[in-house]
């Protein structure tokens, strides 16, 4: 756009005068309907929360945020966090927060991956694959997802009793208790080990951007790999080795009723974790779908014309701008995935919805229970939405 | 406490009931003394709050009909009303909403096997009037397992249902007794039940007439044992609004009538014979012949001897629907027997 030729509605100076009092002025009017709005709704939400107050109190019902610090004598099957029935409400409630939070993650992160993968399929060349892609597309997306869920369920208490369970390699145990693998002691040395490891990731990306800068001033291109592989593997590596690199195996073993030791995957989040990223992934190979198609033909033609490789095409060209379509509506399904793990509890998987459940159940207070439960999927949701905006305008074109 | 059925949409229902609590304005009042026999009659019929479904205690059978032992106490105060046991509308709760629809309004009393406990009493602004069944916590696993005695079970694996007093006494016992066990907490009985029948856990816990009502509904019982530690006390009791004395009163005594009934040894085949004929006092009182008792409580004299044609006595309605689950009367016989069900006077 040239900046001498003005655009002529930029031109006309907007209207500037007073407020006139009068119902004929039409800001005037504007201002008196909003507020009338904002009163009415205002005024039905203190009616509501007067009036639940008012009636909790007149019939004796106990109210208010004191149960969170009692005992809350509930069993948690697992948790993030060490937990007890000894601890408070609060802590069993953070417990439910952190296991939404542990598939919600795990969840969006496989599904993205798997339905990536299935949405290329679907593209492929090759009959077969799309095929198969396409079949399981419509079948897994017309189910509905408690189905699916409680399907799974019941195929992983299928498998074979703890004694009779399934080793398919040294320490690795399939039975209908869950998956058990070998595991590691964890001492302090693992976690700052971890804690180098996120510092050495985070390392690498801001030296690949400093060398893209370089790259951009210079066009001399720079070898990267080596010093982000260095930070990523050598950091955590460093920092173990620090410690005295300790190592003590936790191999899983049959004691009594089930297998001791090592790290349990349980039936429960299997199941949830398989039906969600299965069901949610057939949304996401049709979104990716869309986006690459959505791509003109004749953006792959001319970077071909220019002498670029299909690797370089699809990475440069023509993913840049299939993101722009992905993008928004993958920000629905990263919503619905978390959403939908609260169909944790058909199959007994402890999210905060089970937890707050049982809590409210066990004190009577329903209102704070469900306004937890809501507080907490609102504040996971808007920061959802929130990271995927922020990436949707980054990625979005810029025009210069 | 029971566990229930059909609840996997119980946040939606506890939203509800959290909208049912904000939403009746002071155009409802709150229960005032006094007021829900009139309201009760006045409307015709009587609100009952039951379980969701659970065998032997309240389920609605192949037409549609409510049957089991505490809708039985939904039928017998629409007789004492309306002389009409038709005249209930049940209302089934989820062990998450029973309490708010009792607060709200939505049902006038609760026969829903709720353990009766203080902070329940206290915090809920409701009221356990007499405890109809007298149930305890206890155990089942599978005969192949080996297990004799609940003190066996460390570090098994149990099923147990969410949300209630059953979660807090597994957690209570196996803390108390220094063992350890990791928790399967499915809130659907039918998926529970399924967990633990395809092995998932080695244990179910519930109460014990709920275990016996499971094991006496698999293709073979036997294969189930129910360990002989009983954990808790669950005193499940007929509950009403705090506040409320007259309508208390007259739900109290219904039930003190059906278990003083079986004692005089009046039956729903003898009652009316009794009534005429029965030349002991205490039954002459309790059927309405002479002491003018059904008075006192608001209803007609001859309240009793409606009741107990209508559900018959107190070991009438056990025999009825729990018995044929193979549930004994243990301590539910009448404290001749050496149980507990016992009745004040009528005088």
């Amino acid at each position: 756009m040239s900046d001498t030729a003005a655009d002529p509605r930029l031109l006309r100076a907007p209207p500037k005068r007073g407020i006139r009092l009068s119902w004929a002025d039409e800001r005037f009017r504007s201002i008196i309907w909003q507020i009338l709005v904002v009163g009415l709704v205002a005024g039905v939400i203190w009616w509501l929360v007067r009036n639940t107050a008012h009636n909790l109190e007149v019939r004796r019902i106990a109210t208010g945020w004191g149960f969170l610090s009692r005992e809350a004598g509930l069993p948690v099957a697992e948790s993030l966090i060490p937990y007890s029935p000894t601890d408070t409400y609060a802590r069993a409630l953070l417990v439910g927060v952190l296991n939404t939070l542990k598939i919600a993650v795990v969840g969006v992160v496989v599904a993205t991956i798997l339905g990536t993968l299935i949405g290329i399929a679907r593209l492929s060349r090759n009959w077969l694959l799309s095929r198969i892609a396409a079949a399981y597309i419509e079948v897994v997306r017309d189910l509905p997802l408690l189905l699916q869920l409680l399907f799974w369920y019941a195929i992983l208490q299928g498998l074979p009793s703890p004694r009779q369970s399934l080793n398919p390699a040294t320490g690795v145990f399939l039975s209908n208790r869950g998956l058990k693998l070998p595991w590691i002691q964890w001492q302090d040395a693992h976690s700052f080990a971890l804690l180098g490891l996120v510092l050495g990731i985070l390392g690498a990306f801001f030296y690949a951007r400093s060398a893209r800068a370089k790259q951009m001033a210079d066009g001399q291109p720079r070898k990267v790999w080596p010093v982000a592989l260095g930070l990523v593997l050598g950091l955590p590596l460093a920092i173990w080795a620090a410690y005295g690199a300790p190592w003590q195996g936790d191999i899983p073993a049959l004691r009594g009723f089930n297998f001791q030791g090592g790290l349990t995957v349980t039936p429960e989040y299997f199941a949830l974790l398989i039906g969600l990223v299965m069901y949610t992934a057939a949304f996401i190979a049709e979104i990716v779908r869309a986006g690459i198609l959505s791509v003109p033909k004749g953006q792959w033609e001319a970077a071909e014309a220019l002498g670029l490789q299909r690797g370089r095409i699809m990475r440069m060209i023509v993913l840049p701008q299939a993101l722009r379509v992905i993008v928004p509506p993958m920000t629905s399904q990263y919503l619905n995935l978390t959403k939908n793990s609260s169909l944790a509890v058909a199959i007994g998987y402890q999210d905060i919805v089970s937890i707050s459940n049982t809590t409210l159940n066990q004190t009577g207070q329903a209102i704070e229970g469900i306004a937890i439960i809501m507080v907490v999927y609102l504040t996971i949701s808007l920061s959802i939405s929130l990271f995927m905006n922020w990436y949707n305008a980054r990625i979005a074109l810029v025009e210069r | 406490m029971k566990p229930m059925r059909l609840s996997t949409f119980r946040v939606f229902g506890a939203a509800a009931l959290a909208v049912a609590l904000a939403v009746p304005a002071m155009a409802q009042q709150p229960a005032q003394s006094a007021a829900t026999m009139d309201a009760v009659k006045s409307r015709g019929t009587l609100s009952c709050g039951v379980n969701t479904g659970l065998a032997g205690f309240a389920q609605p059978d192949s037409q549609g009909r409510w049957q089991g032992f505490d809708v039985e106490y939904c039928r017998a105060l629409a007789v004492a009303l309306f002389n009409d046991a038709s005249k209930v509308r049940y209302v089934p709760t989820t062990a998450q909403n029973r309490f708010t629809a009792l607060q709200s309004g939505e049902v006038d009393m609760m026969a829903r096997n709720t353990t009766a406990t203080l902070s329940r009493d206290t915090s809920l602004g409701l009221d356990f009037l007499a405890v109809n069944f007298y149930d305890g916590q206890g155990f089942m696993v599978k005969s192949s397992l080996g297990v004799k005695s609940a003190k066996e079970l460390d570090g098994a694996t149990v099923c147990v249902q969410p949300g209630t007093t059953t979660e807090q006494n597994l957690t209570d016992w196996f803390r108390s007794n220094n063992l350890k066990f990791t928790p399967v907490i499915i809130e659907r009985l039918e998926e529970l039940v399924s967990a633990y029948v395809a092995g998932r856990c080695d244990a179910y816990t519930t109460d014990v007439s709920g275990l016996a009502a499971t094991r006496s509904a698999q293709p073979n019982p036997a294969e189930h044992v129910i360990l002989p530690e009983v954990i808790s006390k669950e005193p499940l009791a007929l509950a009403v609004r705090h506040g409320d004395q007259r309508w208390a009163d007259l739900v109290r005594w219904t039930h003190n009538a059906l278990v003083a009934a079986e004692e005089l040894g009046i039956n729903s085949k003898n009652v009316e014979q009794a009534a005429a004929n029965d030349q002991r006092p205490e039954a002459q009182r309790l059927l309405g012949k002479t002491g003018g008792l059904g008075q006192m409580l608001g209803v007609s004299d001859n309240w009793a001897v409606n009741v107990i044609k209508a559900v018959g006595n107190y070991g009438e309605i056990f025999e009825r629907h729990l018995t044929p689950l193979g549930i004994q009367r243990g301590p539910n016989a009448q404290w001749t027997q050496g149980g507990l069900q016992y009745s004040p006077p009528f005088r």
